[in-house]
Order: structure tokens, then C-alpha cells, then sequence
């Protein structure tokens, strides 16, 4: 097979076909659900290089290919092979400054693993897993005098919001000289990272670690700042003297369904109870002030099928539920959860009753939900997004007894950015209208990128918009053509 | 707007702390707080709110803010000590700091000349009406303003009130003050004689907005009342902060916290707001037995040890 550069991996081809992928390993189930540590506990370095031994080295990398953010995998991967580890995460570095992160949360499997070529033979090269090895062995090993950093602009840019886009655009944004101030609403950086996703399948500890790097290229992050309600964009180009702005407000409103009962004590946005839960500690409550309800032995349902579903439903296993389940209209064939994901719920205990949905909530007449009354479904044709359309099998009623109802259906616009910001272009539904390739938005200098513009979607679709931008954002600045 | 450029601290490195620049009990168990919060001060206007985390280990709650100085950087929030959170943030003094505080949130009121307006405040509620009462008045409204507390002490802002009122009517539960009775009470019989009102803006005890709204429902007479629902971040995310608005869900962080007083379902803000309440206590009572413990550890250190010992700590 041609390869562009010499490769030390000693295994011919048809062998590496037939080696095995390494699993990750991880900790047993029936201890897990008990406790927020993670998951995952990586790869060792001998793991590393056996499964790093399987790449085909394709003359034409697909996974490279299908990756949002362009990571060259078969590069990186290869210097696994050859032991420079450290190497290998600044091989990642330029494309993908949150490394430890994606090689725990992308959904590996829509993108590079399912581009892999081993994929037909078996199963895809552990990418991720092989990301998240290099992106930890950096950590251990970091060295800020190896920061490489373009001489200064003189440029400055605000990046406002401190999720998956805004981070990757500040990163990038940085390492070609210019100022870059990221401001954010909450009190910890990390946006969804830190809000949305829980301790056992990504540790505070390493968005923290991944957010020091980025101070030690310069970035500077401010807490505490809405954004359109604390300073407004045109306040941040006008009056503080940013150059360009990059908006990454990331998911907006929690959705509800409008059915009976969405008000009882009990029934809960995944939005809070995961904010709860991971922003607030609520697990470790009375240690830190933010409650939550007590969930030991109780019926715990989460309504939907993603990522957020299962993050909540897995969380609610390990504040003691009795009973866990997710609810799903659909199938599980059409679940846009992760594999893996789903796959460590069902080990820990979740019940997945999928094609049911309710239809109201019950209450114990003061105020606090007891149950869903629910409807069963079946699979009609596919619908816009191309999924199955479910459809209510008529007389199929049941009630599912619930102490706690949590709501994983999505969110809609937030409206604070919008309603402040004057000439800035917007979708029907409320997201902010933006160029496919540059992120350009309708006001001159103004980008944006993530959930804000495509409504929920991936970090890692997030990481690639705040990637896209800040190239097109550096070619602004530096030839002030819009 | 002239104000100055805002100066941002240059080390700020997402760790912000927020200055107390003067701090002092305007009430028993009401403090008033001066706060370092320039790009706070800037942009608030009346009807809008902070969330304050006091330290590592706090829970984000909404509070009011009283008023701010753009020129001098500062916001004023007026505090009730009812749980752990709001008792711990009353024991801080001038020179300490506040970990966190992000403002203004909510949207503004809508401050406009309607005419005749009465303003009502039900203790620490007070403190949020206020700029509201000040910028009708400079609109042209004629403001008529009742205040009310459980006692003397708990009427708090009288003079602030009188100087944007063109009068202000004080009741008290217990007539230690004022008029004896309800600011409802006082609220009808400006009705019953005949008392042209426009609108009403009513803030403070859910118990007194709901019964302001039942009665300006009956004389239709427009009335915003101000929510205070649980509330964690304040911008839109987590949906915690629902409110029944007509059957709708709405979010008190970005669609209020104003609403039409006769569109609100209480019984439902009620209920959402008692649902940490064993949580809420037992926090308070940790706290309160750990301020004791810290006393005796003061006063005799050996003895407090004991103590601490026996309670599993």
C-alpha cells in the first residue's frame, strides 16, 4: 500500500486485519452506578501501541475525512507506533486543541471509527480511545515552552460563550497571534463540558487541565459575563475594542412537551438536573448547598433517546434510583446516543422501555409527580430527519408508577444574544443565521458557530464550527476584507 | 453613554471575586451589601436581578438589586436572611468578597407613563420595586406607593420611597407602624374611594402578590407582579425557574421576572418553591449549628472539640 511516509509499524497488512481491537478498560458496572468516578481508565501505553499497530495507514484516510475538525489520525497514530507520544498529541493539537475531551465524549462511530476501513473487516481502529491516551500523556507531560504561538497581530477578539466552539475557536485563535478574551456566563469554564456532561464519562479535572493549556498560550477567560445582558456585542466591538466577536452560546431553552403535569415537583429538565448534578455538586449536597431531590429507591424515567438522556439517566443510577429507565418513542435503532453510551447504561441497570412516550404526569394531589401515564408506539416511514416516524398504537395505555421525570427532548433558541444585538440575522426558530464555511453571521466582524446556529448537535460538530470560524476570522483580521 | 470605560481586572483568570465595598443591616435580619460589580452597575435597569454564588460550595440564588452607580462601579443588593445561603451571605462584612455575581439578569421593566401607578412593596420585595417606583416617576407617572411589613423594623426603604412617591402609605400586621392591616387592605380602600389607578406594581411575599392580583383581577386594573422562583443559572439553560403563565410554561430568567399578575398560577410557584424545603432546612440548621460550634471553639476550644466529636464530624 503507498503510503506518503514511512511508517515503523513491523506488521504487514493482512495481519494487522486479522489483530483484535484492544478494549478500553474500564471500571465494573455494579460498582460504577454507585459513584461519579470515571468510566473509562484508559489505555496504557502498551495498549496504546498494540492497538495503534492496527492502522492500515490508507493512502486516502477516510476517518481524516469524516472528522468535523480534520484530525490526521493516520499521522498521529503512527507516532504511537514509534513511542513519541508527545509528538502525537501535537499532531492532534493542530487540529483539535481539546483533545482529551473529544477522545472521551465524539461520537466516534458517525464520524472517523465509522469511516474506518477495518470497519468492514470487524471492527474500526479505537481512535478515540488512542486520542484520549496521547491527549492524557500530554497532560502529564506538559511543557508550556513548547507552546508555539504566531508573533501578535495586535488583534483582539472576544469569543463569548466557553463551550466546545468557543474554546476550539480561542484556541486556534491564539496560536495565530492574536488577543483572544472569552467570556462566560456561568462561574466555571466549559460551557456544556462542565454543565451538561457528567464526571463519570468526562472528570472536571480535565476540561480544567485543557483550559490551564489554553492560559498558558494567553487566552484570558472572564466568568459572570452574559453576554447581551452584562455587556452586548456591539459594547464589546464599540466601546472595549474587540476586532471580531465569535457568539457560541450554545444549546438554548429546555424544550417540554406541553403535556399535563409538566410543572410537578419532581419533573425536571435534563438541563437542570444535569446542572444540578455536575455544575453544582447536588450529589455531594450537604457538602456543597445545591439539593436536589432524594432519589435512593426510586423510580427514575428519562424521556428521550440522546446523549443527555442517557448522561441523566446514568446520573440518576448513581444518586441510588431503584428503577431506571429510559423512556424513547422511538426504537433503539434510532437512538442518536452513543453506542458506547448506551451500551454502559444497559451494564449499570438502565431499563430501556423505547417506542412509549407519556402523555401526562400524575401527582399525589400535592404537587408531586407519582407516575406517566404513557402510549406505545410503532415505527411508521421516515420522517425529515430520516429516522422512523413513530405512531401512537391506540388503546395502548399504561401507567409507569415515577417519583422523578426528567425531560431529554431538546432545547429551542436562546433568545438573550438575539433580542441585544441589532442587524444580527436569525433563523424562524430563533438560531442565528451563519455561513456554512466561514461562520459569518449578518453583522460585519460577528461569527458564530455551535449549537447556536444548528440547534443541539455534537461537541465535536460544535469543535468544527468554531474551527471553521476561526480560520475565517483570522483571514478578516488580517486582511479586514468581510 | 458617558460612563467610563469599564476596567477589568487584567489577571482575571475566570476567578472573579466581587468586593464588598460597604455592608450594613438596614432591618433585623436585612443587610444591605455596596458591591464592586462595574459592568453590573453599567448595564442594570429597574426590574432586573443578580444570581450571587458566595462561595466554592454555594448554591446560585437570584437576588434583588436595590439600585447601582454606574460612575462608581458599585450595585447595591439587599438580602433577607431566610436559609443557609442568605444567612451566610449576612454574616460577610465590608472587605469581603463574593465569589460570584452575574447580572443584570431578566428583562427590564416596561417603564412607560400610564398615568396614576401604585407601587406596592411587601418587605425585602421592597427593595426590588424601587427602581421600578423611580423610573415611573421620572416617566411622569404619579406614584402612590404602599409599603408593608409583619412590623416597624421590617418596613424597609421608607425614605428611599418617598423621595419617587408622591405618597407612600405604610401598613404593618401587628400596627406597630402605620396602618394596621395588609398593603392589600390599604390597596382597596384607595379603590373604594374612588382613586383613579393605571397600573399596579406589586412585589414581595408570594401570599401578597397573589392577593393584589385577585383583587386588581376583580377592577381591572393591569397589575406586574415580580417572581422569585428557584433559579440556578439565571440565563435561559435549565428551565428550573418555570412559571405557569396561562397554562404556558414561561421562564422567569428571560421572559420575566415580570409578568401580568392576572396570568400567573401562584398555587404552582407555591408548590415549585417548596420542593428543597427539608433539603433547605437541613442546610440551615448545619450552618447554624456550625456558627455555634465555631463560637464555642473560640471561647473554649477543648470543650468544642468534644462536641464536634459526638456529632460525627
Amino acid at each position: 500500500m503507498p503510503t506518503t511516509h514511512k511508517s515503523s509499524n513491523p506488521v504487514p497488512n493482512k495481519e494487522r486485519i486479522k489483530m483484535p481491537r484492544q478494549h478500553m478498560p474500564e471500571q465494573l458496572p455494579q460498582i460504577r452506578n454507585k459513584q461519579f468516578t470515571e468510566v473509562n481508565l484508559g489505555y496504557s501505553a502498551e495498549l496504546a501501541r498494540q492497538e495503534a499497530l492496527r492502522c492500515l495507514e490508507c493512502a486516502k484516510p477516510t476517518c481524516t475525512k469524516d472528522c468535523p475538525v480534520g484530525v490526521k489520525v493516520k499521522d498521529f497514530v503512527q507516532l504511537i507506533v514509534d513511542g513519541d507520544f508527545l509528538a502525537a498529541a501535537a499532531k492532534i493539537r493542530e487540529d483539535n486543541v481539546l483533545p482529551a475531551i473529544t477522545g472521551r465524549v465524539c461520537p466516534q462511530e458517525d464520524h472517523c471509527e465509522g469511516a474506518c476501513l477495518l470497519c468492514k473487516r470487524g471492527e474500526s481502529l479505537g481512535i478515540g480511545y488512542l486520542e484520549r491516551f496521547v491527549a492524557d500523556y500530554e497532560q502529564q507531560h506538559f511543557d508550556p515552552s513548547t507552546i508555539v504561538k504566531a508573533p501578535p497581530t495586535g488583534k483582539k477578539v472576544a469569543i463569548v460563550g466557553s463551550g466546545p466552539s468557543g474554546l476550539t475557536a480561542a484556541g486556534d485563535l491564539i496560536q495565530k497571534g492574536h488577543q483572544v478574551h472569552v467570556f462566560e456566563a456561568l462561574h466555571e469554564i466549559g460551557g456544556v463540558l462542565v454543565y451538561g456532561i457528567p464526571e463519570f464519562r468526562l472528570p472536571k479535572k480535565i476540561i480544567r487541565e485543557q483550559v490551564d493549556i489554553m492560559r498558558a498560550m494567553g487566552v484570558v477567560f472572564e466568568t459572570d459575563v452574559v453576554v447581551g445582558r452584562t455587556v452586548t456585542v456591539d459594547e464589546l466591538m464599540n466601546e472595549e475594542g474587540y476586532d471580531a466577536v465569535f457568539i457560541g452560546t450554545g444549546a438554548g431553552l429546555p424544550q417540554f412537551m406541553g403535556i399535563p403535569g409538566e410543572h410537578l415537583n419532581g419533573v425536571y429538565s435534563a438541563n437542570e438536573f444535569l446542572t444540578r448534578i455536575n455544575l453544582m455538586h447536588a450529589y455531594e449536597f450537604p457538602k456543597y448547598d445545591e439539593p436536589m431531590v432524594d432519589f435512593r429507591g426510586k423510580n427514575v424515567a428519562v424521556i428521550g433517546g440522546g446523549n443527555t438522556a442517557l448522561d441523566a439517566i446514568r446520573s440518576s443510577l448513581r444518586l441510588g434510583a431503584g428503577n431506571a429507565f429510559i423512556l424513547y418513542r422511538r426504537s433503539e435503532a434510532e437512538m442518536p446516543a452513543r453506542l458506547e453510551e448506551v451500551k454502559h447504561a444497559k451494564e449499570e441497570g438502565v431499563q430501556f422501555q423505547t417506542l412509549a412516550a407519556p402523555l401526562e404526569f400524575l401527582d399525589d394531589g400535592k404537587g408531586w409527580l407519582t407516575g406517566a401515564r404513557c402510549q406505545k408506539m410503532e415505527l411508521g416511514e421516515p420522517d425529515s430527519s430520516g429516522r422512523r416516524r413513530p405512531i401512537p398504537i391506540e388503546g395502548s395505555e399504561y401507567v409507569v408508577p415515577l417519583s422523578v421525570a426528567i425531560m431529554a427532548i431538546g432545547t429551542t433558541a436562546n433568545p438573550i444574544i438575539r433580542t441585544t444585538t441589532p442587524g444580527l440575522a436569525t433563523t424562524k426558530k430563533g438560531y442565528i443565521q451563519a455561513d456554512d464555511t466561514t461562520q459569518k453571521t449578518s453583522r460585519k466582524g460577528v461569527f458564530a458557530g455551535g449549537d447556536i446556529v444548528t440547534g443541539g448537535a455534537t461537541v465535536i460538530l460544535a469543535m468544527g464550527a468554531g474551527r471553521r470560524a476561526a480560520s475565517a476570522m483570522h483571514d478578516y483580521l488580517t486582511t479586514g476584507n468581510w | 453613554m458617558s460612563h467610563p470605560h469599564v476596567t477589568i481586572n487584567p489577571a482575571f483568570y475566570g476567578d472573579s471575586v466581587f468586593k464588598i465595598i460597604h455592608a450594613e443591616f438596614i432591618a433585623p435580619g436585612i443587610k444591605r451589601f455596596v458591591i464592586e460589580a462595574p459592568r453590573i452597575a453599567r448595564k442594570q435597569r429597574p426590574g432586573q436581578f443578580v444570581i450571587v454564588r458566595v462561595n466554592e460550595t454555594g448554591e446560585r440564588i437570584p437576588l434583588t438589586i436595590e439600585r447601582s452607580d454606574p460612575d462608581k462601579g458599585t450595585v447595591n443588593i439587599v438580602v433577607q436572611s431566610i436559609g443557609k445561603t442568605t444567612h451566610l451571605l449576612n454574616s460577610l462584612q465590608t472587605g469581603d468578597a463574593i465569589l460570584d455575581i452575574v447580572g443584570p439578569l431578566g428583562k427590564p421593566s416596561e417603564i412607560e407613563n400610564f398615568g396614576t401607578v401604585v407601587v406596592m412593596g411587601g418587605g425585602v420585595g421592597t427593595a426590588m420595586a424601587y427602581p421600578s417606583a423611580a423610573a415611573l416617576k421620572r416617566a411622569g407617572n404619579r406614584v402612590i406607593t404602599i409599603l408593608g411589613g409583619r412590623n416597624k423594623d421590617l418596613v424597609i426603604l421608607e425614605n428611599e420611597m418617598r423621595e419617587v412617591s408622591d405618597t407612600v402609605f405604610i401598613t404593618t400586621d401587628d400596627g406597630s407602624y402605620g396602618d394596621k392591616g395588609l398593603v392589600t387592605d390599604k390597596l382597596r380602600q384607595l379603590i373604594d374611594n374612588g382613586t383613579r389607578i393605571d397600573e399596579v406594581l406589586a412585589v414581595g411575599p408570594i401570599p401578597m402578590m397573589r392577593a393584589v392580583a385577585d383583587m386588581t383581577r376583580k377592577e381591572r386594573i393591569h397589575t406586574v407582579v415580580s417572581l422569585n422562583p428557584i433559579m440556578i443559572d439565571g440565563t435561559g439553560m435549565c428551565g428550573g425557574c418555570r412559571v405557569q403563565v396561562e397554562g404556558k410554561s414561561e421562564f422567569a430568567c428571560v421572559d420575566g421576572p415580570e409578568f401580568d399578575a392576572h396570568r400567573v398560577d401562584f398555587a404552582i410557584l407555591v408548590q415549585r418553591n417548596a420542593m428543597y424545603r427539608d433539603a433547605e432546612k437541613r442546610s440551615l440548621e448545619n450552618f447554624q449549628r456550625d456558627c455555634q460550634l465555631e463560637k464555642q471553639k473560640a471561647s473554649a476550644p477543648a470543650e468544642a472539640e468534644t462536641t464536634c466529636a459526638v456529632e460525627g464530624k
